[in-house]
């Protein structure tokens, strides 16, 4: 219980950290390893290249993803980069404005899953108590939740009509693992020293969160975001493939589904489902990569020097 | 003779240059001596350990060799090094309690030890069960989780372990200090008693704690940023310490009877050098009350008297 | 000043509190102004809770901790700013009392917003300065410092200064030199000593009995959460009372006197690693002025 180790510091490794005082090198330092992590340079530049498509791709064609009127079922051609669709639209627009909506739908649904799961897990490990026991709960009820099947019953009766609110949708069902991750930290670093010291500096408690807790578990809080975000652009995929998603608007889901609803599959239209396809596992794999490779950037013990 | 280290001199590699942990270490630890190494963070104690027996991986071994019964230790070869580990140098870690698998019991873990180091362990078994008993362990222990054992009881596991094959020399750093007070006097007699029952030759018992030493070590080497300071018999370094931070350390040291409204005792101001860019000349001038200009010029590690070292101008007279 | 009474911490494990583990168990004692009372108790004892309580980082499970005669527990959000202002905390490892993100002059600055927002940037000055001189620091050597820039000395003695911006009544000390080195930690215990003289009373939480004994007028021996032994300092180590008192006294290591001087402590030594649960029956039963020891007859 109260049993910490009473000499941690005569070890010689936190000595030499003693009486040979670095500078404070540690943000810096976290660049020299950050640039010198293959996973997380390739994960970084293939997450940028895509986002990159997204937002300069449309620039680049008069072509908007629903218009119909080009050749049918054509594949790439200097004309139409992509190809066409079997009923005459541009693959290519349909491409970039998908990537589009995807990022969008990523960055939203992290945003509401990340603010409610920290909310939660913040509260919830520092408070403890009957705050923390109601709260996990709460949680654990949601994590228990088959999210998709959920998803699926509410977007069908609620019939989604815009990205924003498939990316509330999403955010408040994918929020769980977050919170429980966060309230872990939470709680280890709410019984160490520097809290109870701003505690009994009258700090309160939202201040003791946002200024002494938060600020310590920074990195961890963004890999929390990008796996939240990784996690969101696939669930949304999802959703958009089985039809669920905003009809209005297109995704890389309502592209393949598309595709397979049209049998891209069997006419060998190849130029329709993989560009969205590819789009898809590259955004979501090179998510996770950079996340593994962020993780040892800011876990020292992880690095390879 | 047991164990001879000369000028010894172990670097860490930081990103700002080396920093001399180690710098120079020349000293004998002779048969069945109980060597205490003393001293206070960062002065190079536990570099001097783990250079005996395994330097880690920011470690690198500048100048120096270390004999162990005649034969030369590759004590920079870390593969080299496997061949003594274990029979015939051997650590007890500090954190007795990490170092032991926590999901493995502790006889199937001994096993595995023993096999990985080509040992059978049946055949073994009735000297590590005699040595268990020895300690105060029952033969159940062996059918445990390390999570069932006490503190205690877990460093006494490790150190029978250690010592299982008879080395000629047992490190052993800091091995109560995470201990209570009570369960801390059991396992540093232990280290008397194995030495006497011939469990091991020599013992190095590295700790920052002066008077654990006193009770158990035969003799006492005193470091200080990286050097070697003083080093003799237990009581005649604490009775009579000769080098003036041996002695401002020993003054600072409160004991049961010495109160603050009786008697009060003082500390020694200011604080270590850096070992990156280390001071020329004696490493505790700018701290010592004597200090005078022929400090300026190091100060070399010599024999005083029979037995009696010290690195000090003034402590020669 | 502070009184302690009867108090109890019950931790729960478990969902839903299924389980308990009780780590403090009807512990009473009192500080004066002026004194330094020790508290020594080895790990799980208990003792950290004890000085947990008493700064309100928890609350006691039964019992009553009272200040000047207020209810600890029962201070709302005000009552708790004014008593912090009055009563003090200095944790065991200076690493971790700061921010590492941080300059350590963060701690200070955050008690002035909170508690001494009216005072001019010339007045601020002056109290700090006079804080630091109090435990003999230069603001040069410390201020606008990175925490792993500075000595644990020195971290340590700035968290003392940090307390004493406030005019505080009683500072609670946990373990706030078990990682120093010795050289540099006697310093520390002394500054204790003379804030003391100027009226400060001082709880001193240990495992080291040599230091209790250095510095603390009054002690107090816990044991598992239960007090064991509580007296003047010199009473309870120059004539412990209590068996477990003696125990610890023979295992402690001295600088000039062996252990093997002493006959017939080994058996008690082995006593702390037991995991025999001896409980007492709680009372303490006076043996002299205000000398007290738990009763040892009621062993399970």
């Amino acid at each position: 219980m109260v049993a910490t180790p009473e000499i941690a510091l005569t070890g010689e490794g936190a000595a030499l950290e003693d009486a040979y005082p670095e500078p404070p090198v540690r943000r810096f330092e976290a660049l020299h390893f950050a640039v010198r992590n293959a996973k997380l340079v390739v994960g970084l530049v293939v997450v940028l290249a895509f986002l990159v498509a997204a937002i300069a791709g449309p620039w680049l064609t008069d072509a908007t993803p629903f218009e119909f009127g080009y050749p049918l079922g054509e594949p790439p051609s200097s004309a139409h980069w992509l190809g066409t669709t079997a009923p005459g639209q541009d693959v290519y627009s349909q491409f970039v404005y998908g990537l589009r909506s995807s990022f969008v739908v990523g960055a939203l649904a992290a945003t509401v899953a990340a603010l409610l799961g920290m909310a939660i897990g913040f509260l919830g490990g520092y408070l403890g108590g009957v705050v923390d026991e109601v709260l996990s709960v709460i949680t654990n009820i949601v994590l228990v939740i088959p999210t998709l099947a959920v998803l699926i019953i509410v977007s069908a009766y609620l019939s989604v009509g815009s990205v924003a609110s498939e990316a509330l949708l999403i955010g408040l069902t994918s929020w769980p693992w977050a919170a429980r991750a966060i309230r872990a930290q939470t709680f280890s670093l709410a019984s160490r020293d520097f809290v109870s010291l701003a505690r009994l500096s009258g700090q309160g408690t939202v201040k003791v969160i946002a200024k002494e807790i938060a600020p310590n578990m920074s990195s961890y809080l963004f890999l929390t975001f990008i796996l939240l975000f990784g996690g969101a652009v696939l669930i949304a995929a999802t959703l958009d493939f089985l039809g669920l998603g905003p009809s209005q608007v297109m995704s890389l889901g309502l592209m393949l589904n598309n595709a397979v609803s049209n049998a891209a599959l069997q006419l060998g239209m190849w130029w329709w489902f993989i560009p969205p396809g590819v789009g898809i596992t590259a955004i979501v794999g090179g998510l996770y990569i950079m996340n593994v490779g962020l993780d040892e950037v800011f876990n020292p013990k992880l690095r390879r020097t | 003779m047991s164990l001879a280290v000369d000028n010894l001199r172990v670097y860490y590699r930081t990103l700002r240059g080396d920093v001399r942990a180690l710098d120079g270490a020349t000293f004998t630890v002779q048969d069945g001596e109980i060597m205490g190494v003393a001293g206070e963070s960062g002065c190079g104690k536990t570099t001097l350990g783990k250079s005996l027996i395994r330097l880690d991986g920011r470690m690198r071994v500048a100048e120096g060799t270390v004999t162990l019964d005649g034969v030369e230790l590759p004590i920079a070869d870390d593969r080299a090094m496997d061949t003594y580990r274990f029979r015939h140098v051997s650590i007890v870690p500090q954190y007795a309690m990490s170092a032991l698998n926590p999901i493995r019991r502790i006889g199937r873990m001994i096993s595995e030890l023993l096999s990985s180091r080509g040992v059978s362990y049946d055949e073994t078994l009735p000297e590590l069960r005699r040595r268990l008993a020895l300690v105060g362990l029952e033969d159940d222990v062996l059918d445990r989780y390390p999570i069932e054992l006490s503190g205690g009881m877990k460093q006494r596991v490790v150190m029978v372990l250690s010592t299982l094959m008879n080395p000629s020399l047992l490190v052993a750093d800091e091995l109560t200090s995470a201990l209570d007070v009570s369960t801390q006097k059991a396992v540093a007699e232990m280290l008397v008693e194995f030495r006497d029952r011939g469990f091991v030759k020599s013992t190095i018992v590295i700790t920052h704690d002066l008077s654990i030493l006193y009770q158990i070590a035969d003799t006492i080497l005193v470091m200080y940023a990286g050097k070697l300071v003083e080093k003799g018999p237990a009581a005649e370094i604490t009775e009579d310490p000769r080098h003036p931070y041996t002695r401002l350390l020993i003054a600072s040291l409160p004991e049961v009877g010495v109160r603050f409204e009786e008697r009060r005792l003082t500390g020694i101001a200011g604080r270590p050098p850096s070992l990156l860019r280390p001071p020329t000349g004696c490493r505790f001038r700018a701290r010592c009350p004597l200090a005078t200009e022929e400090c300026a010029e190091e100060p070399p590690f010599v024999e005083l008297a029979p037995g009696r070292h010290a690195a000090c101008w003034k402590a020669a007279a | 000043m502070l009184r302690v009474d009867g108090v109890t911490k019950v931790f729960r494990t478990g969902l839903f509190g299924s389980g308990s583990q009780t780590a403090v168990s009807g512990v009473s004692f009192d500080v004066r102004p002026g004194e330094v009372v020790s508290l020594i108790g080895e790990s799980g004892s208990g003792k950290t809770t004890v000085g947990r309580m008493i700064l309100r980082l928890t609350t006691a499970t039964a019992g009553t901790i009272s200040f000047e005669g207020e209810d600890v527990a029962g201070f709302g959000r005000r009552d708790l700013r004014r008593y912090y202002a009055r009563v003090q905390g200095v944790f065991q490892d200076p690493f971790s009392s700061y921010n590492p993100v941080f300059k350590v002059d963060r701690v200070l600055g955050m008690l002035r917003s909170n508690y001494l927002p009216g005072l001019s940037d010339q007045e601020w000055k002056r109290t700090l300065r006079s804080s630091l001189e109090a435990v003999s620091l230069e603001p040069a050597d410390v201020l606008g410092k990175y925490p792993h820039q500075l000595s644990g000395g020195q971290l340590q003695r700035l968290m003392v200064a940090r307390a004493l911006l406030l005019e505080i009544e009683l500072l609670v000390a946990d373990e706030i030199i078990s990682m120093l080195d010795a050289s540099t930690r006697i310093d520390v215990l002394n500054l204790l000593g003379d804030l003391k003289r100027r009226g400060l009373g001082i709880l001193f939480i240990t495992h080291d009995l040599s230091l209790g004994n250095y510095i603390s007028d009054r002690t107090l021996i816990l044991r598992r959460g239960r007090v064991v032994e509580l007296g003047p300092t010199p009473k309870v180590f120059g004539d412990p009372r209590h068996s477990y008192t003696r125990a610890l006294l023979s295992c402690v290591p001295q600088l000039h006197r062996k252990w093997s001087d002493e006959a017939g402590s080994s058996a008690a030594s082995e006593n702390g690693d037991s995991t025999a649960v001896i409980a007492n029956g709680g009372g303490l039963v006076a043996v002299g002025d205000d000398h007290f020891v738990a009763s040892e007859d009621e062993r399970a």
